[in-house]
């Protein structure tokens, strides 16, 4: 009898504590996928040719942006810069160059109707064709 | 009065020889302030280079990959 009781108290706070293990498990596998995904405003700026891809690795507007189209790139810019700032510390190099680099294949990467900057700064929709980059880009 | 006149002469070329030499030095000094174009060569530097960009292309792509959500 004794043993049954303790072992129904030992077992009360490992089913909690399985259940808290589980639910973290959850938001991590949860959170990833969440982030992963583009905010929904900025998908369709972006499908939509008002906002696209400049050889410098940040975000550009190809037409005048709505303010809160400007607000959301501007926030993605800065995060991109956070980004490109830890890479270039932990690969010994510029921030310049780790987003010029960065912007090279984010040009290569943009499908079919996004927009993309040239090398002269006009504005150019991607198409079936390779996209016109800068000479130095792999 | 010939000879004040030639040396009055000899003293306008000379003039002008003077003008035509600070000139020509003011010109030199000119040509000595462009020598800091080595700066420039700092700045090609400091620019990006394709051997950069060729370096730092994986890190880069791994970087887009894993916070696709800003790019």
């Amino acid at each position: 009898m004794g043993k049954t009781k303790m072992t129904k108290t030992m077992w009360k706070p490992t089913g909690l504590a399985l259940a808290a293990i589980a639910a973290t498990a959850a938001v991590a596998l949860a959170v990833p996928s969440a982030m992963a995904q583009r905010d929904p405003a900025y998908a369709a700026a972006r499908a939509a040719g008002q906002v696209g891809e400049q050889p410098d690795g940040y975000l550009g507007f190809a037409t005048t942006p709505t303010p809160a189209i400007r607000a959301l790139v501007q926030d993605l810019n800065i995060k991109r810069k956070a980004a490109y700032t830890a890479s270039a510390q932990s690969t010994g190099s510029t921030v310049e160059q780790f987003a010029f680099t960065s912007g090279c294949n984010l040009i290569a990467q943009t499908k079919a109707g996004e927009k993309y900057q040239t090398p002269s700064g006009a504005w150019k929709t991607r198409d079936g064709s390779p996209p016109e980059r800068d000479a130095r880009c792999p | 009065m010939k000879t004040t006149k030639t040396g009055a002469r000899r003293l306008a070329i000379g003039g002008r020889y003077v003008a035509v030499m600070i000139g020509a030095s003011a010109l030199a000094g000119c040509v000595q302030i462009e020598t800091p174009d080595k700066p420039i060569e700092i700045n090609l530097n400091i620019n990006i280079r394709q051997e950069v960009v060729y370096r730092l292309d994986g890190d880069a792509k791994k970087l887009i990959e894993q916070n696709s959500e800003i790019f």
